[in-house]
């Protein structure tokens, strides 16, 4: 036992252990929650893992590079993740098949809604030109975003956290806005919360309806594709 | 389970590998995914590949449980947020609001062209 727990602290608050263990920590109690209360919307595990985590490193002032130092082992398996998704494709392969046209007609028609939406309102409130190029990638999942970001000398990190919040927006809004306008085909609810929100809204369809859960899976692959070719065309077009 | 892993990786390596040597402007992973797709719909058709991770449930168990927590993998992005704190405070309202609008309008058009477009499909495809 250190004698002085000050330097106890110092230690660990350096060790990429003590980040890792409060991620994984923080989570399972947020998950734990979502699923005392039926997955219901509000209650997500991303929105309050994420200030919660946040708090807790203002609180204790560790800078966010330290903390990454941790939870970047968690960071990696978003590609993992993304390689992953080829086997609820595969599983349901037939259902996606009978689809492949509505989907792409779909994917292209929201593809472009998504960046020219964002565009269009970021300018239209005169946001600088910066904040725009770094909110353009914001609908397909951080890994993708980022790079799009840094290809246009935008703001990586910044386009981050509008990723996340752009999913925890569409995870949280999708399900009252779907019962309220009375769609009840999975396949398209899925289809549009993938699009739309990335892996976030793809983890909530999931949650929600396993077909739903795939065609999200599929429109965010197909997506990010989609995105990385038309997000610099939709720059040189619409930004001043 | 290693094997399965190591699989997934190798898939993810193949797609960044093609990615950075032919100059392709997608994302590695999702090539990754192509792969992976691949090589099961083969597996159905050529019996010998059925060995190692792509016999019994290997990848597909190890791919669900990647998946069952999906949501975890995008936290320590968005715990980012701890940094743009100032630039929040003078523009967070209008990117709250400008990705809320967002949002909901990709949702509701993305869904609506899905939904026309299959009802055009059947109507087509019937006499």
């Amino acid at each position: 036992m250190s004698d002085n727990p000050f330097s106890l602290w110092v230690y660990l608050s350096q060790s990429p252990l003590l980040w890792l263990t409060v991620t994984l920590l923080t989570y399972a109690v947020a998950d734990a929650v979502s699923l005392k209360t039926q997955r219901h919307p509000l209650a997500n595990p991303v929105l309050h893992s994420m200030w919660i985590i946040g708090v807790f490193l203002l609180v204790t002032g560790t800078s966010y590079t330290t903390y990454f130092g941790g939870a970047q082992f968690v960071h990696f398996l978003l590609g993992p993740a993304t390689v992953a998704l080829a086997v609820p494709l595969y599983e349901n392969r037939k259902v996606v098949a009978a689809a492949i046209l509505p989907m792409l007609v779909a994917l292209v028609v929201g593809s472009v809604t998504a960046i020219v939406s964002v565009v269009v309102l970021a300018e239209a409130v005169g946001l600088p030109r910066g904040i725009i190029l770094s909110l353009a990638p914001k609908s397909v999942t951080a890994g993708v975003a980022m790079g799009i970001s840094e290809s246009l000398h935008a703001d990586p990190s910044l386009t981050a956290v509008s990723v996340v919040l752009t999913g925890i927006m569409g995870a949280v809004i999708v399900t009252p806005l779907m019962n309220r306008t009375g769609i009840t085909d999975f396949r398209a609810r899925g289809f549009a919360v993938g699009l739309a929100a990335h892996g976030i809204g793809t983890a909530r369809a999931f949650q929600v309806d396993a077909v739903a859960g795939v065609f999200a899976g599929i429109a965010m692959s197909l997506n990010a594709l989609v995105t990385s070719l038309l997000v610099p065309l939709a720059v040189t077009l619409l930004i001043r | 389970m290693i094997a399965s892993l190591s699989l997934i990786l190798l898939c993810q390596l193949t797609g960044e590998v093609m990615v950075r040597g032919l100059g392709l402007p997608m994302p590695g992973p999702v090539v990754g995914l192509v792969i992976l797709l691949s090589l099961l719909l083969a597996r159905d058709r050529f019996a010998i590949m059925a060995r190692g991770p792509l016999q019994g449930d290997g990848v597909e168990g190890t791919s669900r449980g990647l998946l069952a927590h999906l949501s975890l993998l995008f936290i320590p992005a968005g715990v980012g947020v701890v940094q743009k704190l100032d630039l929040l405070a003078e523009h967070g309202v209008a990117i709250l609001g400008i990705l809320a609008v967002s949002v909901v309008v990709t949702l509701l058009v993305t869904v609506a062209t899905f939904l026309v477009a299959s009802r055009l499909m059947t109507r087509g495809s019937k006499p």
